[in-house]
């Protein structure tokens, strides 16, 4: 494989193109031989990176400078300044405006801690979990006393639903949308479940709420139930969350002894009660039914759908299920409202989102910031940049489930519609920096090796293809895979989407897909040179 | 503590919490509250705790009181330590080993002078 020196990406969503990208791309490839630099630099289409306000772009790396709007006549100047003689080619870039919707706070960022905007963590850490005097004189339950004795059920899930909250377990979901769907059910019984099982390697979002702030998940849950028309809730705990689980059961005893839970709540004709429910480690118990399966005492596996759980949820009955960090959101915007909620982050996904930063970067940890923050925004400002000065390759969002996000992708503003138009997925939180000592075969390999283990067997388009999935992976790390591999590798992870019963195998394939779309040169290099770019995999390990 | 049947109780514990906690601020009380989220526990918040404990009884210091928190997501200063007196400003550690959180104890809280460079600012 050739080595480039240099990357050249050009925007090719579809206002791109009618605005001629196609002609830069044209004029770039003409310049780029002109000069004689093929050999030495790379020139790719990139699908829409979430800047709609100079389009056409081209993205060059490894300075990723960006440059917008590109007409075909600016492409000497960009090849001969940038390219040739190395240097940015100032008139060219585009404007720095705010890359995300709302940045204009991180200028009142002070000390070591940028600012962060805390919706659900901000109490995490200030108050003692241990002590429901703490949470009240925190204005604990006031948004639940407020919904009892104020508004009706439709009331609350209105102001949700205006709210425009989406779900924070991966999936994007409305919230307002799905309580809906569960009070609009006709049921004497329905149950409000808060999904904690947080298995997403790397993802620790959910324990710290749990650990540090117990009481506002009871609060949110008896919110739900009360929209909904529920009268029991569950909290599924990961098993290996024993001091969350400790703390919650704790606030649940002082939450009963003093109101909050059991009957007449607040003095009104509301009832709700609420179990601790632990899992035993297995990943796909966060899967919302099969999670089900495993409160009902059964194997944990997913059921088919439809019927959805908003309808035929657990033991039959109409059921809620929400994860952690979504709930934590509903009482500030009960007490607050949705305006105020709507002030921060995107329109299209408003408030904010819990990351959990890991990797090859100087300060790993935990933030909650506006939805809409770009990549190069969390590395540079809250992970204080790559560790060593190493330059950032690619990011692995949401744990496992999530996507590989390229450098190229850094700028997209991180909220669900500017990432799904990108075509990745943001998952649960977790950002895996990768530098450039990073195989991504070897990354892939990993994340599958996670995904054959943790599948649960019953649907063999998971079971089957995860196994093969990784084989093949492992082919290409040992050199023994040939190029019809990939095709194949391809294939699967199409058919993984297509065909599996839940999000395990549907996600399984993303990492392949994101691989072969924005690495392939360096997974070919593994086949066809029998040498990894980055000096991970033995390649030597069979003979060609 | 009563039962809450209303938005009025409500208020009123809130009430009660505010003022005790307003007296025991103006009474120059001192708290030493250690983070104690999973991750805090293990970069060592166990036996940070079990140090402040100990030091406390040792040198017979009266008047402090050890409370436990979640974390605040800054896994890089773990284990943290956080020391109110009085209305005084909040003065956070991190980083504290138990060495250093006996210092913090026999400068800062018996003292009163900070332990400046251990402080992490939020």
């Amino acid at each position: 494989m050739k080595t480039f020196r240099s990357m050249v990406l050009v925007s090719s969503d579809p206002i791109s193109m009618k605005r001629g990208a196609q002609d830069v791309f044209d004029r770039l490839q003409a310049e780029i031989k002109a000069y004689g630099l093929d050999e030495e630099v790379s020139l790719a289409m990139i699908g829409d990176v979430g800047r709609h306000d100079a389009l056409p772009l081209v993205i060059v790396y490894p300075e990723a400078a960006v440059y917008g709007p590109v007409n075909a006549e600016d492409i000497h100047l960009l090849v001969d300044e940038h390219l040739y003689k190395g240097r940015i080619a100032v008139d060219l870039q585009a404007s720095n405006r705010e890359l995300s919707g709302k940045i204009a706070w991180l200028n009142t960022r002070k000390g070591t801690l940028p600012a962060e905007q805390r919706i659900v963590l901000r109490r995490a850490g200030i108050i003692d979990p241990t002590n429901i005097e703490d949470y009240i004189l925190h204005d604990g339950y006031t948004a639940l006393g407020k919904a009892l004795t104020e508004s009706t059920p439709i009331q609350v899930i209105d102001e949700i639903k205006k709210s425009g909250l989406r779900g924070r377990g991966g999936a994007g979901f409305p919230t307002g949308t799905k309580w809906g769907f569960v009070a609009k059910e006709k049921s004497v019984k329905k149950y409000v479940i808060c999904n904690a099982d947080e298995s997403e390697p790397g993802t620790f979002k959910d324990r710290l709420i749990l650990e540090g702030d117990p009481h506002s998940i009871i609060e949110a849950l008896a919110l739900a139930a009360y929209a909904v028309g529920a009268d029991e809730g569950y909290v599924y705990i990961r098993g290996e969350y024993t001091l969350a689980q400790e703390r919650l059961k704790l606030a649940i005893l002082q939450a009963k002894e003093m109101g909050f839970l059991g009957q007449n709540i607040f003095g009104t004709a509301f009832n709700f009660d609420l179990h601790v429910h632990s899992g035993a480690g297995a990943y796909i118990c966060g899967e919302e039914t099969a999670l089900l399966e495993s409160i009902e005492g059964k194997r944990g596996q997913p059921r088919t759908r439809p019927p959805f759980p908003t309808t035929h949820g657990l033991f039959g009955k109409p059921t809620l299920v929400n994860n952690v960090e979504t709930l934590a959101n509903v009482p500030p915007i009960l007490l607050n409202g949705a305006t105020w909620y709507r002030s921060f982050g995107t329109p299209s996904s408003p408030g904010t989102k819990v990351y959990t930063i890991l990797g090859n970067v100087n300060v790993t940890g935990l933030i909650e910031v506006p939805m809409g923050i770009t990549l190069r925004e969390v590395i540079a400002i809250y992970a204080k940049g790559m560790k060593g000065g190493e330059n950032f390759k690619m990011a692995q969002t949401g744990g496992s489930s999530g996507s590989i996000i390229p450098a190229s992708l850094q700028d997209t503003p991180m909220d669900f519609d500017s990432f799904g138009k990108a075509g990745v997925a943001l998952g649960s939180g977790a950002l895996l920096i990768c530098n450039e000592d990073t195989c991504v075969v070897d990354l892939a390999k990993v994340l599958l090796n996670f995904f054959r283990t943790e599948s649960c067997g019953k649907c063999f388009p998971c079971r089957i293809g995860t196994q093969r999935a990784w084989e093949m992976l492992d082919a290409i790390a040992s050199g023994r895979a040939t190029l019809k591999t990939l095709d194949q590798l391809m294939d699967l992870s199409v058919n993984l989407y297509n065909l599996s019963n839940c999000g395990l195998g549907q996600t399984a394939g993303t990492p392949i897909k994101d691989i072969l779309t924005y690495f392939r040169a360096e997974v070919e290099a593994h086949i066809r040179l029998g040498v990894c770019p980055a000096g991970v995999c033995n390649t030597k390990e069979a003979v060609h | 503590m009563s039962t809450i049947k209303s938005l009025d109780d409500l208020s009123r514990i809130r009430e009660e919490v505010l003022e005790k906690h307003k007296a025991k601020a103006a009474a120059g009380q001192i708290e030493v509250i250690v983070g104690m989220g999973t991750c805090g526990i293990a970069a060592g918040a166990r036996d940070t705790m079990k140090a402040i404990q100990e030091d406390i009884q040792n040198n017979h210091r009266v008047g402090i009181i050890v409370k436990e928190a979640g974390c605040i997501g800054l896994c890089e200063k773990e284990p943290i330590v956080q020391v109110v007196i009085g209305d005084r400003p909040v003065v956070n550690y991190g980083k504290v080993t138990p060495g250093v959180a006996r210092q913090i104890l026999a400068d800062h809280v018996a003292g009163g002078k900070i332990v400046k460079n251990h402080v992490i600012i939020l």
